[in-house]
């Protein structure tokens, strides 16, 4: 790899909003929220930010941005990258950084879906006659393949994968009970789960996360002026992205076990960040829990769990919580929902948090803490698309010398 | 020589009990009525006899397509070089649609049979479709069922030949349909069977056989088209039909398929004749085709087909009155939950032809895989899967190739007129894979590793037009 972001940038402040159906707040509203939360978390005024990288699925350029923070005549990109947008904004806002061009920038995501009388997304399709024969796919389709193979592929009988999936739901909502900024704030017992109405064979509801509005923003600035301001500032350990060429429905080598481009972009970002076993060295993880079976096929891919064991990690609690390597520490997508263009924003707002201790800044008063002890290095990833094909982030980020 | 050299037929794999229809609307039903699905119309029924038909032919050789139906999906736009598209008939094929009447089978034959005569086509592939919609609780509604035909005429290998037809025309409206109906009309039944079918299919045989110096005696089956089993029966008991000489119409276990009756009742004539045999035509709409058949020693050879007989095997008993009327779109239904989905492009729908009618995928001539270049924006791959040659394909066809199921889920979100909508990614036998909606199939049938076949389907419709791509069905024979 001839470059590595690796401790080259620091995060000075983020921000976030409250997560859900939020018939209260247009997408301006959220941005300005969210961006006003990182500039005081920052210590610094937005006459300070230099640049800014817009991350939004709905919007379009960065006038979306420049509009309500009236930001005079900065650089704005508006970064789309499906279920990656966010992550991608921030990545590139790193790289403008660590280029040595600006020193203060911002990465804000945002998407406000509530407005758009449905439950779910589109069919995403734009017209033309492949759309017309892939006719009105929905994404819960295309995830539910997943668990049809890895049930048939590891004999689980049906009553077992579900058992299996539905314990990834519940564990995050038994975590996003904690969190007042989650959509979602219910415990969710696990026989109301497996037995929930289907939306796509073999996934109930509770295997699927909402959408939801939301927007969430990191100030981003360099090593230096970070150390210079703040005591514990937030270090990028790695970030990368795998955009796969849509291999699972042309390829018969793809396997519909695993996403190649979380493989790929994992194992890229380990290298970057030099891990070499991220089953021990990672503290925890935000992953992209669209559907449930999604993020069990994630922990494979990102090594957290041997080929094929996921689900004896599952059933023992090694995510959990109290476990050895916990995933949606916040409650995940299956609790805040998914406004695409904010929820890689948002799984680093948690990362963030927990690294400097301040994870119960947001904990819902008369639950136990949701604070871990002494994390090193959270991972968050993103999937976006479906498993046929995606474009993937893995990112690492971490405290000083991890 | 000219004449049949093979033929096949297509009866949809649902069958709704007449029963189930009295339950709704009283009185007693006896029987049951084949019902085409909810993304089935003539152009996709005449694709699935005609691929039927072809089994082992190849389809560039057949030079026009005549498509015979009432039920046409457009009042402009060839439903016959759809379907030979999707046959992958050949560009330069004279093809036409014989509409309008019941008796458009029957014409189509005569003409086909007729240009291979004259020498000005080679082969000619004849199918006939039909779906009739009747009102509900009316007659029509028990009577009317669904199915196809297919007939190849050409010169090699003959099976059946035309020794000679007589037609009747004449303008006796006791059936009808105008532009706008949705239904079919009825002068009072007593007319149309003392005036017309009591008469004019008997006259047009008579004239047949003595133009030809025949008898009813020399004719092994008599194929006798008829809108019901006693009017039918009253007709053969006039015209001294043996029991063993009288073919199945099919009334009772397919129901009244209109234009494609005469053509399914030939075929299942065809299926047990024995050389030598003579075979009687008579089709009734508007005037009667009369037609006599002679059967040759080749016959054994091209009955490796589902046919009638097979297809009346192949079946899944609908149980359901309200599913049958949600896919006629006979009863209103709540919105669905979901946003419209975007028109279809008739220009890209255009230049993505050869994927979207026929299946064609390419294979790579540098590495040998078949591949099917399924995306959202185009389906014409330029950079091989495999080994990353540019442009180095040949074509290479999916639709005749069976398949494998590696993964597949049943949608309940996205709605439709058929909830819930199987989605299968499939393997094809050979190479090559694709993602496809799985039609004709139980929930709880559905495996990985299951063998499916490929059957042509309408998609969406949009804008008045709609599109047609293929989906899997379980391989059941």
């Amino acid at each position: 790899m001839p470059g590595s972001i690796r401790d080259r940038v620091a995060i000075l402040g983020m921000g976030c909003t409250r997560f859900g159906e939020r018939w209260d707040a247009s997408a301006a509203d959220l941005l300005v929220d969210s961006a006003y939360k990182a500039f005081e978390d920052a210590g610094i005024g937005p006459e300070e930010i230099q640049a800014a990288w817009l991350g939004t699925t709905t919007g379009s350029t960065g006038m979306v941005l420049s509009e309500p923070l009236r930001l005079p005549y900065l650089p704005i990109t508006r970064c789309e990258n499906a279920c990656a947008t966010a992550s991608d904004a921030f990545r590139n806002a790193c790289y403008a950084v660590a280029a040595g061009i600006y020193d203060m920038v911002l990465a804000i995501g945002v998407d406000k879906f509530k407005d758009s009388g449905i439950s779910g997304l589109g069919d995403g399709g734009s017209p033309g006659p492949s759309h017309a024969m892939v006719a009105e796919s929905t994404p819960p389709r295309q995830f539910a393949m997943l668990a049809t193979t890895y049930f048939n592929r590891y004999g689980l009988s049906y009553e077992e994968g579900k058992h299996m999936i539905g314990r990834v739901s519940w564990k995050s909502h038994q975590n996003g009970v904690r969190n007042k900024n989650a959509h979602f704030q219910q415990p969710v017992d696990l026989d109301t789960i497996i037995n929930a109405p289907m939306v796509a064979w073999p996934l109930g509801l509770y295997d699927c996360c909402g959408v939801s509005d939301g927007s969430a923003a990191a100030i981003i600035t360099t090593p230096e002026i970070a150390k210079a301001r703040k005591k514990d500032p937030v270090f990028v350990k790695a970030l990368q992205i795998a955009m796969a060429p849509r291999d699972g429905n042309f390829n018969t080598n793809f396997d519909f076990l695993h996403v190649e481009a979380t493989v790929r972009a994992a194992e890229r970002a380990y290298e970057e960040a030099g891990i070499k076993n991220p089953r021990e060295e990672i503290s925890m993880a935000e992953v992209h829990d669209c559907f449930s079976i999604t993020e069990a096929v994630t922990m494979e891919d990102l090594r957290f769990s041997p080929r094929g064991k996921v689900r004896d990690d599952i059933e023992n609690g090694f995510f959990d919580l109290d476990g050895k390597l916990p995933v949606q520490v916040d409650g995940g997508l299956k609790c805040f929902g998914h406004p695409i263009g904010a929820s890689g924003l948002r799984m680093l707002y948690e990362m963030y948090l927990q690294l400097q201790g301040r994870a119960d800044e947001l904990l819902n008063p008369g639950y136990p803490s949701r604070q871990l002890p002494n994390p090193k290095l959270g991972l968050t990833h993103n999937l976006g698309g479906s498993p046929d094909g995606c474009a993937i982030f893995v990112g690492i980020v971490g405290l000083e010398g991890a | 020589m000219a004449g049949i050299v093979s033929y096949g037929a297509y009866v949809p794999y649902y069958r709704l009990p007449r029963a189930v229809i009295a339950d709704m609307w009283g009185g007693r039903g006896r029987g049951e009525k084949a019902v085409a699905g909810f993304d089935e119309d003539p152009i996709t029924m005449s694709v699935a006899a005609g691929l039927d038909c072809l089994k082992g032919i190849d389809p560039r050789t057949v030079d026009a397509l005549f498509l015979a139906t009432t039920c046409s999906p457009y009042k402009e736009r060839q439903n016959a070089t759809i379907a030979a598209t999707a046959l992958d008939i050949k560009r330069n094929a004279r093809n036409a649609d014989f509409a309008n009447c019941l008796r458009a089978g029957t014409s189509a034959l005569m003409s086909a049979d007729d240009a291979i005569k004259a020498g000005s086509l080679g082969q000619v592939l004849v199918t006939a479709a039909d779906m009739r919609l009747g009102g509900a609780a009316g007659e029509d509604e028990q009577a009317f069922g669904d199915g196809a035909a297919a007939i190849l005429f050409g010169h090699d290998n003959v099976a059946v030949e035309i020794e000679g037809s007589y037609t009747i025309s004449e303008d006796l409206a006791d059936y009808w349909r105008a532009q706008d109906d949705t239904f079919v009309r009825h002068w009072e039944d007593r007319f149309g069977r003392e005036e017309g079918y009591m008469k004019i299919p008997q006259e047009a045989a008579n004239g047949v056989l003595k133009k030809l110096g025949l008898e009813l005696k020399d004719i092994a089956k008599v194929c006798l088209t008829g809108a019901n089993a006693r009017t039918h029966a009253a007709l053969c008991r006039k015209m001294k039909l043996t029991p063993e000489q009288t073919q199945d119409t099919y009334l009772d276990n397919i129901g009244n398929t209109g234009t494609a009756q005469s053509l399914m009742m030939l075929v299942g004539a065809l299926e047990e004749a024995k050389p030598g045999d003579r075979i009687l035509l008579i089709s009734w709409g508007n005037g009667s085709d009369a037609i006599v058949f002679k059967v040759t020693d080749q016959i054994e050879n091209i009955k490796n087909k589902r046919g009638i007989k097979g297809h009346l095997q192949i079946k899944k008993i609908l149980n359901s009155y309200g599913r049958y009327l949600r896919w006629r779109e006979m009863v209103s239904m709540a919105p669905p939950a979901r946003p419209p989905a975007g028109a279809a492009s008739m220009s890209a729908q255009w230049r993505e032809h050869a994927t979207a009618l026929p299946l064609y995928g390419v294979k790579c001539k540098k590495c040998g895989t078949p591949q099917l270049y399924l995306s959202h924006s185009s389906t014409r791959a330029h950079v091989c899967l495999e080994c990353h040659a540019k442009d180095e394909f040949e074509p290479y066809r999916f639709a005749d190739k069976q398949g494998t199921v590696t993964s597949f889920s049943h949608d309940f979100l996205a709605g439709g007129i058929d909830p819930p909508t199987t989605a299968a990614v499939i393997d094809f036998d050979g190479g090559g894979r694709g993602q496809f909606n799985m039609v004709d199939r139980e929930q709880d049938e559905c495996k990985v590793g299951m063998k499916v076949e490929m059957t042509f389907r309408k998609m969406r419709y949009t804008l008045g037009a709609h599109t047609y791509f293929w989906k899997c069905k379980p391989v059941r024979d």
